[in-house]
């Protein structure tokens, strides 16, 4: 199991972005954690993966582990090394690299398992097979997100941290995406789903986080926060799936509110 | 015809040795998004090493091994002077690498001394003769090394895991570490590589002459070549570096004849004025990125 406990960090020694926070991933579950913009929620993947480092992130307080050993000082390569992938907001795939030569450098740290994690991963995405020699930057925005997942997935990993996959793509794509994370979960696979759209979200997640300003508020069941009148109108949005929740709206402001308190 | 011919050659030998040295800056930009400014010391290094080694190793042995030996200076060197400074403005760091190069340069030219020294290479100032045209066996050296280095180059970033990780690296840091590749490693690889690059042209640059202290201002001729072919990209090291070549060879040739009272030849402004000509039509270099976007 990976989790952290009590983690505080702060950015530049000044920005204190998470406020002691716990949260668990067991083995083989997909678990969710929402929040609105600035809530902490990459910080907190930043945590899990090694990550912090390059951006003057440290941990102040509480500890990340791994099956109970500490692991908040390892780098993002002994991270990676141990199977916990991270999937950065905003895809980030290497544009002026072929479709093919993402997915290599995906297996970096696992070269010997290159080759059935390379078929693995094509049968998830038979999209990308067709795609394979072409540059990455051509690929489309749903494309360019199955290939940084693909890319994650290249070394076997045990944990996968998914940082708003759905950010800017059609709701027909995200669906796609949700049932492809569902597929990789069933297949043995740990998720923490970050995710704006809780919908998407909820609907494959066995457990969900709420997070505001570095603190968790909400901590439950996914099936139970689906269900939950509140999260339902201000998290999830009353209109079609994949339609975002204005959280500027002041209204769902002061409602939201009440949940910190 | 038989001139320019021969201005030609000699210009793709000396151009031969820019593109080492550009490829040097630019492997070191592409990791690190820093020009270091030690390369004219690291190719002085290698010269005045293999000009002692190859009396006693025998030419070659002595190239390879004099290639080693200063990229693992170079490795110390990132290691020790460059990487505590990451994270520290460009600017910064491109001091320090002055710093660097001044120091190793100094320490360096020590060896040089009194005495005429030689890297011992097999071609001196012979020439073959092809049809009239003459061609200096060194320069042909330094062509066909290149050649052979660059094809190997092309494959290690092709091919090889580290290759593949230092071009993503290179693309998008985060991402590469989110992969597992530590960038520790590429900035090393990176030095080490544009070590031994460096002192290969420089060995070929102190070919068919006696060492001399000034050898490393070679080195500095690499920067119009790197604008030129633009600061990220390898394929314009290797064109910059021979196109560069050429033009200087040509200037410096048919000099004489356009400006018959000009004593100083105005070969060695050439580069820049080339440079400063690409630059007017193309803002990134012949080469330089332009980002791959999907329209
Ligand atoms: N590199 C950084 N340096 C300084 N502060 C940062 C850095 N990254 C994030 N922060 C701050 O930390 C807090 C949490 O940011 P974080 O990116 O973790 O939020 P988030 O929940 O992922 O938001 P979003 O939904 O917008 O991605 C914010 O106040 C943010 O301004
Ligand atoms: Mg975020």
């Amino acid at each position: 199991m990976l989790s952290v406990q009590n983690l505080e960090v702060v950015y530049d020694d000044v920005v204190l972005a998470l406020r002691g926070v716990s949260l668990e991933i067991p083995d083989d579950r997909i678990v969710a954690l929402l929040g609105a913009n600035g809530a902490g929620k990459s910080t907190l993947l930043r945590a899990l993966s090694g990550m912090l480092d390059i951006h003057d992130g440290d941990v102040r307080k509480g500890d990340v582990t791994l099956d109970g050993t500490s692991v908040a000082r390892l780098s993002a390569t002994a991270m990676a090394g141990r199977g916990i992938k991270h999937v950065l907001e905003g895809r980030r795939v290497f544009r002026e690299l072929s479709v093919e030569e993402n997915l290599r450098v995906g297996a970096h740290v696992a070269r010997k398992d290159l080759r059935a994690n390379l078929v693995r991963v094509y049968d998830l995405f038979p999209r990308l097979v067709e795609r394979k020699d072409q540059l990455a930057g051509f690929l489309s925005g749903g494309e360019q997100q199955m290939l940084a997942i693909g890319r994650a997935l290249m070394s076997g990993p045990r944990y996968l941290l998914l940082d708003e996959p759905s950010l800017g793509l059609a709701p027909m794509v995200v669906a796609q995406i949700r049932d492809i994370i569902a597929e990789i979960n069933h297949q043995g696979t740990g998720v923490l789903l970050v995710e704006q759209n809780a919908t998407m979200a909820l609907q494959i997640a066995h457990h969900g986080y709420v997070m505001e300003t570095g603190r968790v508020v909400m901590d439950r069941p996914a099936a139970e926060l689906l269900a939950d009148d509140d999260i339902r109108e201000f998290y999830l949005g009353l209109g079609a799936e994949g339609e975002r929740t204005s959280y500027r709206d002041v209204k769902h402001y002061r409602r939201r509110k009440r949940w910190a308190s | 015809m038989n001139e320019l011919l021969t201005a030609v050659f000699s210009g793709l030998g000396q151009g031969s040795i820019y593109t080492l040295l550009a490829l040097g800056f630019v492997i070191i930009y592409k990791s690190m998004g820093v020009i270091s400014f030690a390369q004219p010391a690291f190719m002085m290094s290698g010269a005045i090493l293999v000009s002692y080694l190859s009396p006693r190793l025998g030419f070659w042995v002595a190239v390879v091994l004099g290639g080693l030996v200063v990229a693992a200076v170079a490795l110390v060197v990132e290691r020790l002077a460059i990487r505590p400074m990451v994270g520290k403005a460009v600017f910064v760091i491109a001091i320090i690498t002055i710093g660097v190069d001044i120091i190793v340069r100094v320490v360096a030219g020590a060896f040089v001394g009194a005495d005429p020294r030689l890297v011992g290479d097999p071609w001196g100032l012979d020439t073959w003769s092809l049809g009239g045209v003459q061609v200096q066996q060194r320069h042909v050296a330094a062509f066909v090394a290149a050649a052979v280095i660059v094809a190997l180059l092309a494959a290690f970033f092709r091919s090889t895991p580290i290759g593949l990780a230092m071009r993503a690296a290179a693309l998008d840091q985060e991402a590469a570490m989110a992969q597992g590749v530590n960038v520790g490693t590429v900035f090393a690889t990176s030095w080490a590589m544009a070590g031994f690059l460096a002192a290969i042209a420089g060995v070929f640059a102190a070919a068919g002459n006696p060492l001399d202290q000034n050898l490393w201002i070679v080195g500095l001729a690499a920067l119009p070549v790197i604008i030129l072919g633009g600061l990220d990209s390898l394929l314009g090291a290797v064109v910059g570096g021979l196109v560069i070549g050429v033009v200087e060879a040509l200037v410096r040739n048919y000099h004489s004849d356009v400006f018959p009272d000009l004593a100083t030849n105005t070969g060695s402004l050439a580069p820049y004025v080339v440079m400063l000509l690409v630059l007017l039509v193309r803002p990134y270099g012949l080469f330089g990125t332009k980002e791959v976007e999907r329209v």
